[in-house]
């Protein structure tokens, strides 16, 4: 193994020996996955390997049945999701899930009220703090906006965005709540090969900005290998392999996974 | 002995709210909106039988079981077309609308059916005795008395169910109901006519409806145009209750509430209370299965 | 925008006491028309928070209503004799003030359980509390049982109604046109989301139903001190069907249709007077109708994307 490979030891996320059982089936069996602080780890596997599984265990939706999930130092077993983003840990969906009847500007503003010191009273007295703050969360809105190219979108509806800048805003809006760790679920979905590349440059463009780890879960293993410097692949809930872009490619039991399913685009001329 | 009385009290109004529940859960199977006409639709059939009997009577003896049969078929049919009528006119052209929208109107036509109903030049706002269908004799055992039309409605109930469960499991359109509340747009593109399967289940359900509304009205002091919107409520709980959409879950509902309002009703102290116990006995169910009783829970996947 | 808020509501009261001064060269129909129409848009605004902008479909107001109308109006009916002339609008707003908060009470006991229902659920759910919530005050004699109160003091006035409908709106305005009240939107929109974001929909929920109930509360007993009557059949749940309709004809979540619909809706039916055996069917063709042709409800002209410039 290289060394860039290595997980570090001061692990961000600790996922121990992760199960989760819906009644009968084991959609992830005994999971052990850690992200360093500053690390960009793929995760990947065929159809139904368990990958959203694992995000959802991460992000609070699911409760594992066994197994421990720490982050940061803080067990995560019990807490809400909007408490596990409030630790830090954001998040997109495969399936974009913005507020379709909000403003794009909205859409991002209401990551700020996880660190806002105005509340309902504020809100209601209106006083010279609440101006104040509303006014700041504005300009912040407005500055992430413009970094990720949005801010002429400010006032359109989020459903109204074509398909490719719904998926950037969905990006945009968890990076708004300040997260030490970003997943990202299938953000390649639906996507063309020059969107693709984009998207690369953009994840890759995250990380280097923002100075955060990236949990990457994906299928198109184009995107994975380009940018990851550590891969763990899921199957049938299992992992069956963890390393770098290269030892991955080589493994045989990942190339018996995949096989079939994208061993047409495997040799992928990517990187080597 | 009070129990039997009472439990047989309990089967037979449980099973008119169950009769009306299977047209509320069908409806909702198919269209997933609650058909506030509903209720509506069961004091129709109530006034169409009140109508229909002394014609019936001018032909066959009164109070025969062969003109209460007849009178029974007419009023259901009248009130099968009117439930289509209702849906052609007031859901078919809100069909991809937000269901909020179906479900305001649904309470609009419930409204004008009830206000129109009350209007002195239709059947105008008084309640009028319900005449006698079928012969009435009881039955004594021991010293409880069992009239035989409160023997007659789980009879009837029963085998509507029998009907029903043969009609949606075993006939073409049963299969294409199913295809329908599974996935509308799927069914559509199998060579499904989706319209003609929501006018049968409204016309089914309509015609369940107008049965149960001339089983209510037998036991009732008598019919008037707002009479439907108590069973009407009930059953609507009976249905939630026994998870909406699903229709054993709608018996099971309407028998259940049935017998524990009849129950309850006689526990003296909770008697008063008798308008809030099924809302009470459906909070409670809720709380512990979201869902109803045989519904099944949908998680939503993220 | 946000800076005009607090001015808007200010000026709002002035005018209601500007014409409540006035109201003694009214006719008192038409000044018992404008009070109803200041308790219409009080229920449809409360029930546009938690209907509309939070997307928490509740058919209970009329429940919140009963409940905020019967403590008032017991109150008042209590200690009237006890307290001198002069003070007695002071004993209003209190009275008004302890309906609101019963009722926001209720409301917490509504929303708790509530939280893990959704759509119909939820809908027959609070439909069945606000029956409950009547029924118990149709069997309890402390409140008059099936009778109801009688010979409640007429403490309501026009000044008393219009600014508890200014205040009305301006706190759900107010609420909602803030970076913490757009929280509510995004539980409308998409709760698993809204969770992602650091969001908790639970809490926002329970915060309409609570806020939407008190002002349903102050409504009843403006509604109580205003007919001087109160039986517990008025609130039924046709009752809140009729505010559910003033909502969705004004456009859920946008306030000013729906002031304009509470408004239309109120005064309408007093327009069909003249007509009376065919007001109700000409009322539910008009439900009907509008449905048919603008489901987006009446007076939902803006579109949603204008809010968000409004409130920079």
């Amino acid at each position: 193994m290289s060394a860039s490979a290595e997980p570090k030891p001061d692990s961000l996320l600790k996922m121990q020996r992760c199960t989760i059982r819906f009644g009968g089936l084991t959609a992830v069996s005994e999971l052990d996955l850690r992200i360093g602080g500053d690390e960009l780890i793929g995760l990947i596997g065929p159809n139904g390997a368990g990958k959203t599984t694992a995000f959802n265990m991460i992000t609070g939706v699911y409760q594992p049945t066994e197994g421990e999930i720490h982050f940061a130092g803080t067990p995560l077993s019990g807490q809400a999701p909007q408490e596990i983003t409030g630790l830090g840990i954001a998040r997109t969906f495969q399936n974009i899930r913005l507020f379709p009847s909000l403003s794009v500007f909205d859409n991002v503003r209401v990551a700020f009220q996880l660190r806002q010191t105005t509340g309902m009273f504020q809100s209601l007295l209106r006083g010279a703090a609440f101006h104040r703050n509303e006014k700041l969360i504005e300009s912040e809105v407005l500055e992430i906006l413009d970094i990720f190219k949005l801010s002429r979108f400010r006032h359109t509806m989020a459903k109204n965005l074509p398909y490719g800048d719904q998926r950037r805003l969905e990006i945009v809006r968890a990076l708004a709540t300040k997260p030490k760790l970003l997943l990202l679920d299938e953000p390649a979905a639906g996507m063309n090969p020059t969107e693709k590349v984009e998207l690369t440059r953009l994840i890759g463009f995250i990380k280097e900005k923002f100075r955060i780890s990236v949990l990457l879960v994906e299928h198109d293993m184009q995107v994975v290998m380009g940018i990851c410097q550590r891969i763990v692949v899921l199957d049938h809930g299992v992992k069956i392999a963890e390393g770098s872009p290269t030892e991955v490619r080589n493994d045989a039991k990942v190339v018996e996974a995949y096989l079939g399913d994208s061993h047409l685009k495997k040799p992928a001329a990517a990187v080597d | 002995m009070d129990w039997l009385q009472q439990l047989i009290n309990g089967l037979a109004q449980g099973s008119i709210y169950a009769l009306i529940a299977l047209g509320y859960t069908m409806v909702y199977g198919v269209l997933r909106f609650i058909n506030f006409a509903h209720s509506d639709v069961l004091m129709l059939g109530a006034f169409a039988a009140f109508f229909l009997a002394p014609v019936v009577g001018t032909i066959l003896p009164p109070q025969s079981y062969l003109g209460a049969f007849i009178i029974v078929i007419v009023s259901a049919a009248i009130c099968a077309a009117i439930g289509i009528l209702i849906e052609r006119l007031a859901y078919r052209p809100l069909r991809n609308r937000p269901k909020l929208t179906v479900l305001i109107t649904a309470i609009g036509v419930s409204l004008l059916i009830e206000f129109t109903c009350q209007h002195n030049a239709v059947f105008g706002a008084r309640t009028r005795p319900f005449p006698r269908l079928i012969p009435e004799h009881n039955f004594h055992l021991g010293n409880i008395v069992i009239a035989n039309h409160d023997v007659l409605v789980p009879i009837v109930t029963a085998a509507l169910l029998a009907l029903l469960w043969l009609v949606v499991q075993r006939t073409k359109i049963g299969m294409a109901m199913r295809a329908v509340a599974f996935n509308p747009q799927a069914a559509a593109l199998m060579g499904v006519n989706i319209n003609r399967v929501i006018s049968f289940t409204f016309g089914l359900g309509s015609a369940l409806a107008a049965i149960a509304g001339i089983l209510y009205a037998m036991r009732a002091p008598g019919i008037e145009p707002l009479m439907g919107i108590q069973p009407g409520l009930r059953a609507f709980i009976a249905a939630v209750l026994g998870g909406i959409g699903n229709l054993p879950g709608a018996a099971l509902g309407g028998l259940l509430l049935g017998l524990l309002e009849t129950f309850a009703g006689g526990i003296p102290g909770i008697s008063n209370y008798r308008d809030g116990i099924a809302f009470a006995i459906l909070i409670f169910i809720l709380l512990f299965r979201p869902a109803g009783l045989l519904g099944e829970v949908k998680t939503e996947k993220v | 925008m946000q800076l005009g808020a607090k001015r808007w509501l200010i000026a709002a009261v002035l005018v209601a006491f500007g014409v409540s001064a006035l109201s003694g060269y009214f006719n008192r129909y038409y000044l018992g028309i404008a009070i109803d129409v200041g308790i219409s848009i009080i229920l449809a605004v409360s029930l546009n928070l938690i209907n509309g902008h939070t997307g928490q479909f509740s058919l209970g107001h009329a429940g919140f209503m009963a409940v905020g109308g019967f403590t008032a109006a017991k109150l008042t009916l209590e200690l009237t004799p006890s307290v001198p002339a002069a003070a007695q609008p002071a004993l209003f707003v209190g009275a008004m003030l302890a309906g609101g908060l019963v009722a926001a009470l209720a409301g917490l006991a509504v929303g708790l359980p509530s939280l893990r229902l959704k759509g119909d659920y939820l809908a027959i759910v609070t439909l069945g509390f606000g029956e409950i919530i009547r029924v118990i005050f149709q069997t309890s004699p402390a409140f008059g049982a099936a009778t109801g109160l009688t010979g409640i003091p007429k403490f309501t006035t026009l000044f008393w109604t219009w600014s508890a409908a200014a205040l009305t709106v301006y706190v759900v305005a107010s609420l909602v046109n803030s970076t913490y009240g757009r929280g509510f939107l995004c539980v409308h929109d998409d709760e698993v989301a809204a969770a992602a974001m650091g969001i908790n929909p639970t809490r926002y929920k329970v915060t309409a139903f609570v806020t939407g109930a008190f002002f349903a509360g102050m409504a009843g007993a403006l509604y109580a001190h205003h007919k001087q009557v109160l039986k517990p059949d008025g609130f039924d749940f046709m009752k809140s069907i009729d505010v559910v309709v003033m909502v969705i004809l004004g456009g859920m979540g946008n306030t000013v249709g729906v002031i304009l619909a509470a408004i239309l809706l109120t005064v309408l039916p007093e327009l069909l007077r003249g007509f009376a055996d065919y007001r109700m069917i000409v009322y539910s063709l008009l439900i009907i109708g509008l449905m048919l042709l603008r489901p987006q409800g009446l007076f939902n002209l803006r579109r949603r994307e204008s809010r968000s410039a409004a409130a920079n």
